[in-house]
């Protein structure tokens, strides 16, 4: 079977607000970019089109009729992946592998500032005969369960407000990042309260932007790029959407989607083997819980881990070195996507004033935040075999 | 119900039971509210509606003066080149008449919606609006020449609805 590598991408913000362009134009934008990246023309070159998007998040019903023009994909093969963009690049390393396709175009991206009920959005998700009616913003979800697992692995709040201070720090070197800065423990320790023990600070913003990628078969990959960064696995996984009878403590979507990618990639021991890692942080204990479920330590170590600096840019396992979402912005779908593009500029050596030194394998995780227990996880290297 | 599952638990629904609204349903109304950013392709169009104008952009690669404008060229994937007007005045496309409202109730006259194409955008391009001024829509044909009825300068807003509608344009009956 044909391995699969990426050999493009564009990605255009992450800013806070995007006026200036239309979702359509930001888009256009944006595969350019990727396009030129590659050396691929999109009229003649690609094979399939894959974008990601939820209609709720877009305010247009069947989204997907609309995302062709502004790619390059008038009358070409195209479909939308109504979920986060790392399960666009499940799908697209799957047709790849079966043989019959040999250039994938993956598309994802976030318009959050045009969304002015976002959090009915997000409300909406719930369970319409349990959840919804009693109320409530539905981010207490995160609450609930930061309180469980802080209260099951003897993690401290400190800890998590650590997350916050080092993921905004990373962000300070990344030009993608819509909200790096200088915080203090402190700072984050004395943001208000917003859904017990989750404080305001821990909590991503939204930022607007997109990212598109051009991935390859084996045939054609290095003929296109020198610098073609290998998937070595991807898995994904959800669990019960039941929030009265779901897993609390330990991501478990994220454990079995890990387990499948790991399996793909030949994958022992994750935290040998693998250099660095973009993980969810959408909430800042977030980020401890998925390095658990992810297998780079034991459940309730994550937070030793990054209290001795073992996770910082230059520490042994860099974790989000992109500054995470809490410093790159919450990009809704295309967050997985904001993961992969760290991964693949620190597999390039092209992270800049962030880069890992001799980073070889690099592994990239999503999940579709709140209400959902949906993970994705991806490894990925700059050396074929 | 199948080989291995026999009933559920529970009783028996009974088609009077339906009609009378005794089976239990849940409503919600969600609050869903945008505000789209119209970028510069659709900014630009309706500044120039509101001034009573349809503007278009243009690809100099394939020729191409494309209404709706847009900042890119779909078919070539290149940046637009530039801005040009075309005509308020068109040909039917295709066109329907709606006997029904957007809640599905019945229309004693129907709403008759046309694709125009344009006179000097590019063949197959222009605009969906509706068509006003006909006694009879029978009477209405591909191909048949209209023209745009605006609104009077200081009720537009920079919208679609800047032009009230099309109407066949008279003098093609007098030839």
């Amino acid at each position: 079977m044909s391995e699969v590598a990426i050999v493009g991408f564009g990605c255009s913000g992450f800013k806070p607000i995007t006026p200036e362009l239309s979702y359509k134009e930001l888009m256009f934008e944006t595969a350019v970019k990727a396009y030129e990246d590659a050396g691929i023309n999109p009229r003649k070159d690609v094979d399939v089109f894959i974008t990601c998007a939820e209609d709720y998040l877009e305010g247009f019903s069947i989204f997907d009729e609309f995302v062709p023009d502004q790619l390059g994909a008038v009358l070409r093969h195209l479909f939308t992946v109504s979920g986060d963009g790392m399960l666009g690049l499940a799908t697209a390393y799957m047709l790849i592998r079966t043989g019959h396709f040999d250039t994938i175009v993956l598309e994802a991206h976030s318009k959050a500032s045009d969304i002015l009920t976002y959090i009915d959005i997000v409300a909406f998700g719930l369970d319409p005969v349990y959840n919804r009616p009693l109320g409530g913003h539905p981010y207490y979800i995160a609450g609930m369960e930061m309180n469980r697992y802080l209260h099951d692995t003897c993690t401290t709040t400190e800890q998590c407000a650590q997350v916050v201070v080092k993921n905004k720090r990373n962000g300070i070197l990344n030009p993608y990042a819509a909200y790096g800065a200088n915080v203090t423990l402190d700072q984050v320790l004395c943001s208000e309260t917003c859904f017990y023990p989750l404080k305001k600070l821990e909590i991503s913003t939204p930022a607007d932007g997109c990212i598109v990628m051009v991935l390859a078969s084996e045939k054609i990959a290095e003929s296109l790029s020198d610098k073609p960064i290998w998937v070595k696995g991807v898995g994904w996984c959800t669990e019960t959407p039941s929030l009265e009878t779901r897993e609390w403590t330990k991501a478990v979507y994220t454990r079995m989607a890990a387990e499948m990618a790991y399996k793909q990639a030949k994958i022992n021991n994750p935290w040998m083997e693998i250099d660095f890692a973009e993980i969810h942080d959408q909430f800042a204990y977030k980020e401890l819980q998925h390095m658990e479920a992810l297998k780079l330590c034991d459940y309730g170590e994550a937070g030793k881990l990054l209290e001795d600096g073992l996770t910082n840019l230059n520490g042994e396992f860099p974790v989000n070195p992109s500054g995470g979402l809490l410093g790159m912005g919450y990009g809704l779908e295309a967050s997985g996507t904001q993961k992969l593009l760290e991964v693949v500029l620190q597999l390039r050596g092209e992270a800049g004033r962030r880069q890992i030194p001799n980073a070889e394998v690099g592994l990239a995780h999503t999940w579709r935040g709140i209400p959902t227990a949906t993970g994705v996880v991806a490894v990925l290297s700059n050396v074929k075999r | 119900m199948s080989e291995k599952i026999k009933r559920y638990l529970g009783e028996e629904v009974k088609a009077e039971e339906i009609k009378e609204g005794k089976i239990p349903i849940e409503k919600f109304k969600p609050k869903a509210k945008y505000a789209w950013s119209a970028g510069i392709a659709i900014s630009k169009f309706l500044e120039e509606l509101k001034k009573g104008r349809i503007i278009a952009s243009t690809c100099n690669k394939c020729g191409r003066i494309m209404v709706p404008p847009r900042i890119y060229c779909e078919l070539c994937f290149k940046p637009t080149d530039g801005w040009t007007y075309v005509k308020d005045t068109g040909t039917i496309n295709t066109f329907s008449a709606s006997y029904l409202a957007a809640d599905a109730t019945r229309l004693k006259e129907p709403i008759i919606v046309a694709i125009i194409d344009l006179d000097g955008a590019s063949e197959g391009m222009g605009i969906i609006h509706k068509i006003g001024e006909v006694e009879d829509w029978k009477q209405l044909k591909i191909g048949m020449k209209v023209e745009a009825v605006w609104k009077p300068p200081e009720e537009r807003e920079g919208a679609i609805t800047d032009i009230k509608y099309f109407k066949p344009v008279k003098e093609a009956a007098t030839l």
